[in-house]
């Protein structure tokens, strides 16, 4: 028989029941909460007289629409006032732990469950967010649900699950000096397109993913989804381990030794066999943007923007066409020619400690270019709290950029960081579909070093090119 | 959910390709706390232009939604599935869906159907050349027809959707029968709680 692969471990130790011709029930060990897609579920909850069934295992945070101004600033918008004061007042009903706005354990969803080590090898772990693959950076099944999903999971703690087939994607060899996580990720997204993933969970394997850190790995897993992979995996490691040593959430001592054999185990076997496998040569890898309106739309930064005439397949050429005008491109352009309007560095894929320090080692001692609107958006309280004791802030702010609160921001605009229609963003987010960032906003996605360069230069460009 | 068993009505022609969920309700959207009404916020971005396929006469009223490869990618937001059916949609046809978008239709009853891109690709032309045209899906016998013009196709649906669309079932009814088996993976289910790492307010204890 052959060996069981990190996902058939995790699934199998969750199955509660596999009844004969209906899906298999699953057990959810962390349900995390957030303002926008739990309301309508737990209005259900109360339509139907049900309760949450385990508030010990549901964590809430306020991120999606909060603004990211002053927290001395009331929210000017009543939707969004209400929809924030709809989350406490179910969390308060349900007996759930809330991280609202302006609480020190706040921040992105997807930030502050590893950062507070409730996020732990082996876990099933599910949120009302896409995004939630970001999880499976420490070798647990984590993925996004819809609020129908999301109710199910607060009244049983449970979801009726399919099987996905997996695959297994590879990147051999060390990654060239100045290509990143970022970077790695757009190049799995553009090499498998956005629909490669599709029905399948991805585990990231191969000597450049072992040596990403923690950070750079949930950076790589955090855009699975992009590529309509529901999860991504990292196998289990020291780096996991050493990452999550001393968080709030994990044990000391014997309990964390224990905790660590318990952890190694998630690791696929050696003989273990995937339904499809891809392999990427990291030595090819280059700092990458997004041109079009999808993030499989990707091109070197070396590069220029493609022609549509070079494509054959009509209806590929018509998508093609259409991104181009709604982007505002001409086939041809060289990448650094184009100037951008707005800098967003933040969001889930890229606002931990690391992608700030690596911005602020390009932004320091430079300036933003005049015109350009460049705004730094820490992923939690905790990630803001450290930057400002290592004066990260300092540098950025003293370069120009906005420091501002933290939450998902400019990512999907909810809240009022948006484009406005025709502006051109240089993001370090993970969607640059049409209309993501603000109405006829323009998202170029690329890592947090090119977003600094870029702000710098008012144009698309390398780290080099600041800092010679 | 209502069920789900025979759709019959006019079909829009949505001749775009990775159609996302962003584009199908934007986030703008997202800050109501209501299910109901997300129909006026459909493919917002598109509406103003009196050339969208939405705003056209002949389309009004139309309850199937034939759209190009990998519809509904990206974000969870069941917003879109609501935006969808309240705007009158009951089944979207098309090559490919996203994972989440397709599962969060299951769970309202927007039937999913998947055909292959040549076959939709004939759909679309058919309402094309005759938007008039009555499109019949069948979640019971699992075909897509258009008896004016004597097309008909089979598709697959997973069985567990299309019992729960044909009889309107309710997911976390359906669970809860599973009580006991909850009860006891939960007595030897190994990973942590939440417990103890936090006080009342959230602070880490």
């Amino acid at each position: 028989m052959a060996g069981r692969t990190l996902y058939d471990k995790i699934w199998d130790e969750h199955v509660v029941a596999s009844p004969e011709g209906e899906p298999t029930l699953l057990y959810i060990d962390l349900h995390l909460v957030h303002e926008v897609t739990s309301p309508q579920a737990f209005d259900g909850l109360r339509l139907n007289g049900r309760t949450v069934r385990r508030p010990d295992r549901t964590l809430a945070t306020a991120d999606h629409n909060v603004p990211t101004d002053p927290l001395s600033t009331p929210i000017a918008d009543p939707i969004s006032r209400r929809q924030l004061e709809a989350l406490e007042e179910n969390c308060a009903e349900f007996d759930i732990t809330l991280f609202p706005r302006g609480h020190e354990n706040q921040g992105i969803v997807h930030v502050i469950g590893p950062e507070l080590g409730v996020t732990q090898p082996g876990m099933t772990i599910v949120c009302g967010d896409s995004h939630t693959s970001t999880h499976g950076a420490f070798g647990a099944l984590a993925f996004g649900i819809g609020t129908s999903e999301v109710e199910h999971v607060l009244a049983t703690q449970t979801l009726p699950q399919q099987r996905a087939k997996s695959m297994a994607v590879t990147v051999e060899g060390q990654l060239p000096p100045g290509v990143s996580a970022k970077d790695v990720a757009l190049a799995i997204v553009s090499r498998l397109g956005t629909g490669g993933g599709t029905g399948h969970v991805i585990e990231y394997r191969g000597e450049a993913i072992r040596s990403l850190s923690m950070e750079g790995r949930m950076t790589v897993c955090n855009m699975s989804i992009e590529a309509g992979a529901r999860a991504g995996l990292v196998a289990t490691d020291e780096t996991t381990i050493e990452y999550l040593r001393g968080r709030p959430g994990v044990p000391e001592g014997d309990e964390f030794d224990a905790a660590c054999d318990r952890w190694r185990t998630f690791v696929s076997d050696d003989d273990a066999v995937f339904d499809a496998e891809v392999t990427l040569d990291a030595s090819t890898l280059v700092p990458f943007v997004t041109w079009g309106t999808n993030p499989a739309q990707v091109v070197s930064l070396d590069g220029v923007v493609p022609a549509p005439t070079s494509i054959a397949d009509p209806d590929q050429r018509e998508a093609t066409e259409r991104a181009l005008a709604y982007m505002g491109l001409e086939p041809g352009t060289a990448l650094r020619e184009i100037a951008v309007d707005v800098v967003f560095i933040g969001s889930c894929t890229n606002s931990r400690i690391e992608d700030l320090r690596a911005a602020a080692a390009v932004a320091k001692g430079h300036h933003v270019a005049p015109d350009v609107r460049a705004l730094v958006v820490p992923g939690s309280h905790r990630v803001k709290s450290q930057a400002e004791n290592e004066g990260l802030d300092q540098i950025f702010v003293s370069a120009g950029f906005e420091w501002r609160e933290p939450g998902c921001s400019m990512c999907l605009g909810m809240n009022p960081d948006t484009l406005k229609p025709g502006q051109r963003c240089a993001s370090t987010s993970n969607r640059n579909f049409e209309g993501r960032q603000g109405r006829g906003g323009r998202t170029h996605l690329v890592s947090p070093v090119v977003a600094a360069a870029t702000a710098i230069k008012g144009r698309f460009a390398s780290p080099d090119e600041v800092n010679p | 959910m209502k069920p789900v068993s025979i759709i019959e009505g006019r079909a829009v022609p949505l001749e775009r390709s990775d159609v996302d969920t962003d584009q199908i309700i934007p986030s703008d959207w997202l800050k109501r706390v209501e299910r109901t009404g997300f129909g006026r916020g459909l493919f917002a971005e598109w509406r103003d232009d009196p050339d969208f396929v939405l705003n056209r006469a002949q389309f009004v009223g139309a309850t199937v939604l034939v759209a190009g490869p990998r519809f509904g990618t990206g974000s969870s937001r069941e917003h879109a599935v609501w935006a969808l059916m309240d705007y009158g949609f009951e089944a979207v046809v098309s090559p490919s869906f996203g994972d989440i978008f397709r599962n969060n239709s299951a769970k309202q009853g927007l039937v999913t159907v998947v055909l292959d891109a040549n076959d939709v690709d004939q759909l679309m032309q058919l309402v094309k050349d005759e938007p008039s045209r009555l499109v019949v899906v069948d979640v019971e016998h699992l075909r897509i027809e258009v008896p004016e013009a004597g097309w008909l196709r089979t598709f697959a649906l997973d069985p567990m959707t299309r019992q729960r669309l044909l009889n309107g079932w309710d997911d976390i009814g359906l669970t809860m029968r599973r009580e006991e088996a909850i009860t006891a993976y939960e007595r030897s289910c190994l990973a942590p709680t939440l417990t103890g790492i936090f006080d009342d307010a959230g602070h880490v204890l």
